[in-house]
């Protein structure tokens, strides 16, 4: 291997401060909801404490942040299941050549760059004229999928652009069906990825604020709730909501890695089970 | 079920429609009808309580004759150019260091990851996570003084276009980085031995040889962040402390005191402002072939 040239030193260090700009405000919060109970927004810190979590199970100093988090927890499994399904599906049929595909591909990216507020408002107006009540689980739902489709659609488009097609058809030439392929051949080569639009489903649409602020309705989704905090709470038990909400989201990751890994490490292990089941 | 005669029999066209059915079905719900809606509303009337069914210019008239809404749409592309900027500048390095610098594909994706993290997280908390840092006597202006750089703390790091930028770099220039990773990675490394033997010096390669090779990733994160920025209106209402406006506070205004329809007139304006502005970005950039 040659040497490290210089350039190499200092892109390293541009590249941690990158990091550092990433994940120092993160950090900072993180310490300051240890604040004491006299501590304010910003440093020194007057004393450590717990006082900030435990404010946040106090039902009138912060509203109802658990049923928010319930909603939005909720939610976002939905948003993820019908992404995971609907972008695999649309994938495999973006290989297809069929009519109007063009127009339907043009639709996802413009669905990715309308401002998510025109959304928002535009669902809300069609709920409201329409007379259908606006609800979390209704119109919120929809308009978040418009934010997380196109992504994962755009995540199945780098997947299949770069599928070995010579695996389908060794498993077409065996004798399988076009199900049978996609079972037992496609959906395993392809799992990593779509576990990783499952991710991008369920964290997109949990930290969603803009689609979900006109169509939520009644009931507040948590990115709304914590909205709604920074305007009127002034002490740092907005920090402990976010440290919260922020490890929570870790955790999220480090489950989907977790998945990702094992699938890797039984791969290696036993080869694919496709065929075992037939 | 595989082997049922329908199957055989159905066309390669029919099994596609069929298969992205769903997909045309929720855009065709979520967003054709909504953005239809909106078109419509924006000629429509309010009145003090309701809106009303009309044909009327009277929004539009009103929006494009009022000296606030160039100011505003000024705002607007002001905070997308400097957002941009630092964005592509920033996310374009730190793609190359990924892309060229780093040798085993496990560190890539490991310090890829890290960079995407945040980005799974909330953009409201990461927002508010600025206020330690940089509110009156926060982190950077305590730093400040007790360097004797400053002796007044700086009142305008926090609720200021300065943050306002500062968050949109902040929460965008993974939107950035993705794409020109990704275009980095498909670029031949026998071009780049190539231009070397040559004699080209690491600059010369650098812009000769990889910028060009990178351009559709630059355009698709372009693309990205000019239109999250063009259509926010919760960053700059949150870190400009509501001093300063831009195309999308104007709506979420209008909404809020519930005038729709000219809520929906400047959602039209906007929106045909962006979709002018990614029409020229698509004529350099086939963004199928490039993912």
């Amino acid at each position: 291997m040659e040497p490290r040239s210089k350039s190499f030193w200092w892109l390293t260090a541009f590249f941690a401060l990158f990091v550092l700009f990433l994940y120092g405000p993160t950090v900072t919060i993180g310490i300051l909801s240890f604040q004491g109970p006299d501590g304010g927004l910003t440093f020194p810190m007057r004393g450590v404490s717990t006082h900030w979590f435990h404010a946040l199970f106090a039902q009138q100093a912060v509203g109802d942040i658990w049923g928010a988090w319930r909603r939005s927890f909720v939610l976002g499994l939905m948003v993820m299941a019908v992404t995971v399904v609907v972008s695999v599906m649309a994938g495999l049929a973006f290989r297809k050549h069929f009519v109007g595909s063009g127009v339907l591909f043009y639709l996802a990216i413009a669905s990715l760059v309308i401002p998510s507020i025109l959304v928002s408002l535009g669902v809300g107006l069609i709920f409201n004229e329409g007379g259908l009540p606006i609800h979390w689980a209704t119109s919120a739902f929809g308009a978040q999928l418009t934010w997380t489709l196109p992504f994962g659609l755009l995540v199945m488009f780098a997947v299949f652009n770069r599928f070995d097609k010579r695996y389908e058809e060794a498993a077409r030439d065996q004798g399988a069906s076009a199900w049978q392929t996609v079972r037992h051949v496609i959906l395993p080569i392809i799992a990593p990825p779509v576990i990783g639009v499952a991710l991008f489903g369920f964290s997109l649409s949990y930290d969603e604020f803009a689609r979900t602020l006109l169509t939520s309705g009644s009931y507040n989704t948590l990115p709304l709730e914590i909205f709604g905090m920074t305007t009127n709470v002034t002490n740092p038990v907005i920090y402990a909501l976010g440290t919260l909400t922020t490890l929570f989201s870790f955790a999220i990751i480090a489950v989907f890695l977790g998945v990702v890994w094992a699938l890797g490490l039984r791969r290696r292990r036993g080869g694919s089970d496709a065929g075992k089941s037939v | 079920m595989s082997s049922s005669p329908v199957s055989h029999t159905m066309s390669e066209s029919a099994k596609g429609w069929l298969l992205a059915s769903p997909l045309a079905l929720v855009l065709g719900a979520f967003l054709v009808l909504p953005i239809g809606m909106i078109f419509v509303v924006s000629f429509w009337q309010a009145t003090e309580f309701s809106i009303e069914p009309a044909f009327s210019w009277e929004n539009y008239e009103f929006l494009l004759t009022s000296p606030v809404t160039w100011k505003v749409f000024l705002a607007t592309f002001k905070y997308a150019f400097l957002t941009w900027v630092f964005t592509l500048l920033i996310g374009f390095t730190v793609a190359y260091y990924l892309a060229f610098h780093i040798r085993s594909a496990a560190s890539q994706t490991a310090l890829f990851l890290l960079c995407t993290i945040p980005f799974l997280t909330s953009n409201i908390i990461r927002m508010i996570s600025w206020i330690p840092f940089l509110g009156r006597n926060g982190i950077a202006n305590q730093a400040l003084i007790s360097l004797g750089v400053i002796d007044q703390p700086l009142e305008w790091l926090l609720y200021s276009d300065f943050a306002v930028v500062l968050a949109f770099v902040h929460i965008n220039t993974l939107f950035m980085i993705t794409p020109i990773f990704n275009t980095m990675t498909r670029i031949d490394h026998r071009l780049i031995e190539a231009a070397r033997d040559q004699g080209a010096s690491g600059w010369q390669i650098l812009w000769s040889v990889i910028v060009p090779l990178s351009k559709p990733g630059i355009m698709i994160g372009s693309i990205f962040v000019v239109t999250l920025v063009m259509g926010d209106f919760i960053t700059v209402r949150f870190m400009s402390g509501s001093q300063s406006a831009n195309v999308g506070r104007l709506i979420s205004n209008d909404i809020g005191l519930l005038q729709y329809p000219s809520a929906s007139a400047t959602s039209v304006v906007l929106l045909i402002t962006v979709l002018m502005m990614i029409g020229i970005v698509l004529r350099f950039v086939n963004i199928r072939k490039e993912l």
